[in-house]
């Protein structure tokens, strides 16, 4: 390391967050924007995923994940003021916005950013979080590490597979080895209802007469050098396995399709606050988190189901990266932060989680939440105030509804004001 | 859940769009006149794919084909328009001997009219040539 490097925003992770931050903040005025990104190339795991579905909201067309990525790359690459470092490893963050990365020709290099966008995505969870009995043999991946191989890398990891958990990779993976020849022997889903969303059931399931198993789960592993075969058992509302229903299912794969994790590691070297329920950081409606000048977007914040909103989400994170990084050019840092005026959102009744966190009084924002359970005729209520109602709500399903004027009147005349709580609840509609 | 069931009244099928992340539920009936009327869905384009199921259900179709010169072995491509899902299979055998050379651009032809649909196979993603590469 020779020196310490400058710049106005800096951009950990260079997937379609980290694509969509760096653009928006040189739109709104950042003079010089520093994107990090581990992998040989941009886009993140858009690269991996080349089927369909991508874009139908920001686009009106449906892309495939390399082609929505390419809508932003040109962009990036074309930006003489985007410094995009690849095969860069950030090893850490500190509150004061240093970064510490290695890089195979500069060595170990030390940036020193005046606001910081995190955009390092999620991983998946694997065989260790789920504590699946059995013998520990080859053949068990996650469906996105398989994704890779079959897709870019050209390995095709099995021939007789059965995929462990309905998310959606899980399912768009299903379909992947049909089409290349492998037999998917089943999808087995511990919920009573699927993971992913309804079009991938049909679309890659229903498709290629791939069965799914619902309130079921994988119960032993057989198999010493390669896998030989799984034992399914049906669970009860518990989750416990139920005696009698085991069944055996030949298999020389397991998939696992059991969630993501966002990636904050690096968030919390620099002392950012994490939020339990999503796994990423508290975050307010510019998408800064409590540290300041360090703002958070995509998967990193809290695990998305459509893309077309981590690029929605990362222009605000961005933007106000910006505009954080002009104020403290012009030496008032700080001066528009006033977490005196906030109010802090809190979950309710079947909702899981609610973004951003926190939220300054009268902001008119789109607040992102997820239910915990599927419900029918559900009217979303803020601290008693009606938002919206909805024919149907899932968990699999990212629900987006814009707070109003008219929302924070009804609060204000209910008392509510900075420093409280607001509770948003999914209710059956009256 | 794709449901059929034929009646004498003619035809009924309750099944997920699948146009969209929404994935409303779609139903379909055809009387005994051969006349479809469909309920269900709150798009344009959920109507079409409702009547196109039943009457030639298509798909787009994406996967990868062989790329030389290139940092990575593969080419993600996909057909530029949805083909009869019946063709699926006999595409898939078709595009598994196919091997290109980069430089490849997003939207370069790969394969034009696949298996005669007027359909043509595209790149989707852009890719380097790499001298030294495999």
């Amino acid at each position: 390391m020779r020196s310490i490097r400058y710049t106005d925003v800096a951009v950990i992770g260079g997937g379609p967050a980290g694509l969509a931050a760096a653009l928006a903040a040189r739109r709104a005025g950042a003079e010089h924007v520093t994107i990090l990104e581990r992998n040989h190339e941009l886009g993140g795991i858009l690269q991996q995923c080349i089927h369909n579905g991508f874009g139908l909201h920001r686009f009106k067309e449906e892309l495939t994940g390399p082609e929505y990525a390419y809508r932003f790359i040109p962009q990036v690459e074309a930006d003489p003021n985007i410094h995009v470092y690849l095969n860069t490893m950030v090893l850490s963050l500190t509150p004061t916005k240093e970064i510490t990365a290695i890089h195979p020709d500069h060595g170990l290099v030390k940036l020193k950013a005046k606001a910081v966008v995190l955009a390092m995505g999620c991983r998946e969870r694997t065989r260790g979080a789920l504590t699946i009995p059995g013998t520990r043999p080859a053949g068990i991946y996650t469906a996105g590490t398989a994704q890779r191989f079959v897709n870019m890398e050209g390995y095709m990891p099995g021939k007789r597979v059965v995929i462990l958990g309905s998310g959606d990779i899980g399912l768009i993976m299903a379909r992947r080895f049909t089409l290349e020849g492998a037999k998917v022997e089943a999808v087995v889903e511990i919920m009573p209802y699927p993971a992913g969303l309804a079009r991938n059931i049909a679309q890659c399931l229903e498709d290629f007469n791939i069965p799914l198993y619902l309130s079921s789960t994988v119960t032993m592993i057989h198999g010493k050098d390669r896998v030989e075969g799984v034992t399914v058992s049906q669970v009860d509302d518990n989750w416990c396995p139920i005696a009698g229903t085991e069944r055996y299912i030949p298999c020389d794969t397991l998939l696992l399709s059991v969630g993501l994790i966002p990636e904050n590691e690096l968030s919390q070297t620099a002392g950012v606050p994490l939020d339990p329920r999503t796994g990423g950081p508290v975050v307010d409606e510019k998408r800064e988190t409590l540290v300041s000048g360090i703002f958070a977007c995509g998967n990193v914040l809290h695990v998305h189901d459509l893309v077309d909103y981590v690029s929605e989400e990362a222009e605000i994170a961005g933007e106000e990266a910006a505009r954080h990084a002009l104020r403290e050019t012009a030496d008032e840092a700080g001066s528009g932060r006033d977490g005196g005026q906030q109010l802090a959102l809190k979950p309710g009744s079947n909702l899981r989680y609610v973004l951003p966190q926190r939220i300054t009084a009268g902001a008119e924002v789109d607040l992102y939440m997820r239910v915990s359970h599927p419900m029918d005729a559900v009217t979303l209520t803020l601290s008693g105030v009606t938002l919206a109602k909805k024919r149907q709500v899932r968990p699999s399903e990212m629900l987006k509804i814009r707070l109003k004027a008219q929302h924070w009147e009804s609060l204000f005349q209910a008392g509510k004001a900075p420093g409280q709580e607001l509770l948003v609840a999914a209710e059956p509609s009256a | 859940m794709a449901i059929d069931t034929q009646t004498d009244q003619g035809f009924y099928r309750r099944m997920t769009c699948i146009v969209c992340p929404t994935g409303c539920l779609l139903e379909v009936r055809k009387d005994a006149d051969g006349k479809l009327s469909i309920t269900g869905f709150q798009c344009r384009r959920g109507e079409m794919y409702a009547e196109n199921e039943v009457l030639n259900p298509k798909r787009v179709l994406t996967t990868t084909v062989r790329i030389r010169n290139a940092s990575l072995p593969l080419l993600p491509v996909r057909t530029s328009d949805a083909i009869p899902k019946e063709l699926l299979a006999e595409a898939m055998r078709v595009l598994a001997q196919v091997e290109v050379t980069a430089p490849v651009k997003t939207g370069d032809a790969i394969l034009a009219n696949l298996l005669d649909t007027g359909v043509d196979v595209i790149a989707s993603r852009d890719m380097k040539r790499i001298d030294g590469a495999a």
